[in-house]
């Protein structure tokens, strides 16, 4: 859709009340009202204190290891014979992916809210074992909520999690699936509000989630300009990060919003494909409301939410962040998709090329940059975002390509 | 209607009494007998029934009720046909309040207005709608109110006397307060705190104020209506019925009685207290 009234900047989102256009807002319990307002309070407070922001860089730059490296895929731009590509390589970050640098901050913001019991819902297991790390550092007490179905297909970052500390709680609820996950952490915290700050994973639930977790995010879109301006003296002509809930895109696109030469494509997860079991929120759902705010959801005709499939349980959700639902109505991001067999070969294509295993998750993005960049000039410089990496996927990767390594 | 709503406070107060709410699911676990159920509440006792919406991700609700509404929606319960099961309920009763409680988002994706002017029509007279607290009152609670549809807001241990205003300003029919923080079914209440409670959200409105969570007998409800204008009673209905269901989760013939003797059983609990008639 392009016919919406173009705004003066993109990046000012979102307002007093949580709003992107219509995207967003507070839809949750009653009980949990307070808590979230408070938490919205004591952001804003963190937000505007140089102690909080020193204490982030310090533990960006000794712990996590920042600034990730922006790194000039050169075989891989060979063989696709046409855009310069660039890998920001949020996989080598601590704990091996995108998911610690929102982390850190929410749980330096607990401890500063003096809140001790941590809670989180995951879907592949990289937003529970971030966590449950950060915990581990810090002394709290740290509880994941897991799909059930999760737990099984996800037993090395299972594991991870309980030698950290961390108690993993299988959700039998529902499709047993993120979507579960994430109501039996409302569930805990409406149960639990006096001592829990729940540590959400992505750019999703009520405000001020997504433009806190955007925030934290932001950091990758930040280094990239700075790190791009360095190597080739310009900022880049087109950005590619995948998506389940969006918050490594938008970690990487929100500081070039209002930079209107350059494109933007998210690449959300199309599974079977598109007319099948699928988890692309923005190509195949409408807007509705669930998790606390409203964006584009996978549903059927009475509201009901539907199951969504991807081979990558850290894309298998069937909802969005409400800033990329405003981005995509606005038409500044191009939302794109691609599949489980698309994924799989750009796995493989990069293992080879590059000697990088990227995450399932990348794996998304980097199949429609096999497809985008040769259709570009040989000065286009193209950046992806490698978001995590692979070896958490070994297992579901050899099982697709009937190789048994058990 | 919020009349219908007004009236039957006025009644059990007349009677000097606290007033039974009863909530059951929507098409649990088949249209036709959650239809029965709802008809036969009223005769057993209850002076308000609530009926659930299923929706498939209930993050308010426990176990019972999450599994009560996944039974509803695999026989292919939804919201048009939920209001024809009250439609058919109001063709036969013209006094009992009816209130649909559940999630936003059906209605959202039904539609604001068409929804509104639909439930009127088949005799809804109030909204429990957990998911839309008083920051979100553009969206449904205040086209409810120009419908004459009454908005039931819930009141929380964590809404405090700062914030309790909001929440009661668009409040309308009687005032929801949810005994525990945590979700349908789980833990009882301290009655103490509870009463204290509901004498805290008194002095800050007139609307009766209705306590659930956790109320599961016939004692619970007499404790409760000590102090308050009302108890709700839901997941403990729910048990009831689903401890007569066939192993494919299908009603038999002890299904809607299961249901009655509980509320039986809890409306003898409501009437053994008899309060001062106030003036």
């Amino acid at each position: 859709m392009s016919a919406q009234a173009q705004p003066n900047s993109f990046r000012t989102g979102p307002d007093e009340r949580g709003h992107f256009g219509q995207f967003g807002g507070r839809f949750v319990a009653e009980t949990l009202m307070p808590n979230i307002l408070e938490l919205e309070k004591a952001y804003d407070e963190a937000k505007n204190d140089p102690a909080f922001h020193a204490e982030m860089a310090y533990f960006s730059t000794h712990y996590i290891g920042r600034p990730s490296p922006l790194y000039f895929a050169e075989r891989m731009t060979e063989h696709l014979g046409g855009a310069k590509i660039y890998f920001k390589r949020e996989e080598l970050n601590h704990t091996g992916a995108h998911k610690v640098n929102n982390v850190l901050g929410q749980i330096l913001l607990a401890r500063r809210m003096g809140k001790k019991r941590i809670i989180a819902e995951t879907g592949a297991g990289q937003h529970g074992v971030a966590t449950a790390t950060l915990c581990a550092r810090f002394g709290l007490e740290c509880i994941v909520y897991m799909g059930a179905v999760d737990v099984e297909r996800q037993k090395p970052n299972v594991f991870r999690m309980n030698m950290l500390g961390a108690k993993v709680v299988p959700v039998q609820s529902g499709t047993r699936t993120l979507k579960d996950a994430m109501n039996e952490a409302l569930r805990d915290w409406v149960t639990n509000v006096a001592d829990t700050f729940y540590c959400i994973g992505t750019v999703a639930g009520p405000h001020p989630y997504p433009a806190m977790v955007r925030d934290f995010q932001a950091v990758i879109g930040e280094e990239t300009r700075k790190q791009m301006m360095e190597a080739e003296g310009r900022l880049p002509d087109s950005l590619v990060a995948c998506i389940g809930g969006g918050s490594n895109a938008i970690g990487l696109f929100h500081p070039f919003l209002d930079d209107k030469d350059v494109e933007i494509y998210g690449i959300e997860a199309a599974g079977h494909g598109l007319s099948n079991l699928h988890a692309a929120s923005l190509s195949g759902g409408r807007p509705g409301v669930l998790h606390g705010n409203r964006t584009y959801l996978l549903m059927n005709e009475d509201g009901q939410i539907a199951d969504a499939h991807s081979i990558s349980a850290g894309l298998d959700y069937p909802g969005i962040g409400p800033e990329h639902a405003w981005l995509h109505e606005m038409g500044r991001v191009q939302y794109i998709s691609a599949t489980d067999d698309e994924a799989l070969e750009a796995f493989q294509l990069c293992s080879k090329l590059e000697g990088i295993l990227p995450a399932l998750e990348p794996s998304h993005a980097l199949a429609k940059v096999m497809e985008l960049a040769p259709q570009k000039s040989k000065d286009h410089l193209m950046v992806v975002n490698i978001s995590g990496r692979g070896d958490k996927d070994l297992f579901t990767i050899a099982e697709h390509l009937k190789q048994d390594i058990a | 209607m919020i009349q219908r709503i007004e009236a039957r406070f006025e009644k059990c107060h007349a009677e000097g009494r606290a007033a039974l709410v009863t909530y059951v699911m929507a098409g649990d676990p088949d249209p036709e007998t959650s239809l029965e159920i709802l008809k036969s509440l009223p005769g057993a006792g209850a002076d308000i029934v609530e009926f659930g919406l299923p929706f498939t991700d209930p993050m308010a609700d426990g176990p019972a009720i999450q599994a009560a509404g996944l039974r509803a929606l695999k026989v292919g319960q939804d919201t048009a046909k939920t209001l024809d099961l009250i439609r058919r309920f109001r063709a036969e009763d013209a006094e009992t309040p009816v209130i649909l409680m559940g999630y936003f988002n059906p209605i959202f994706v039904y539609g604001v207005d068409r929804f509104l002017a639909d439930a009127k029509e088949a005799g809804v007279d109030g909204l429990i709608v957990v998911d839309l607290p008083p920051e979100e009152d553009d969206e449904l609670c205040l086209p409810a109110l120009r419908a004459g549809l009454a908005f039931i807001r819930l009141a929380t241990p964590t809404t405090d006397d700062k914030r309790l205003p909001a929440v009661l300003a668009n409040t309308a029919g009687f005032v929801y307060y949810v005994s525990i923080t945590g979700i349908t079914g789980a833990a009882t209440p301290d009655f103490g705190k509870v009463a204290a409670a509901v004498e805290r959200i008194k002095r800050h409105t007139s609307l009766p104020v209705v306590v659930g969570f956790g109320v599961k007998s016939g004692a619970h409800a007499a404790a409760v209506a000590q102090g308050a204008d009302g108890i709700v009673v839901g997941s403990a209905l729910i048990d009831a019925l689903k401890g007569t269901l066939d192993d494919q989760d299908r009603a038999t013939s002890r299904t809607v009685e299961a249901v009655t003797t509980l509320v039986r059983e809890l409306s003898q609990g409501v009437r053994s207290v008899t309060k001062r008639a106030a003036a």
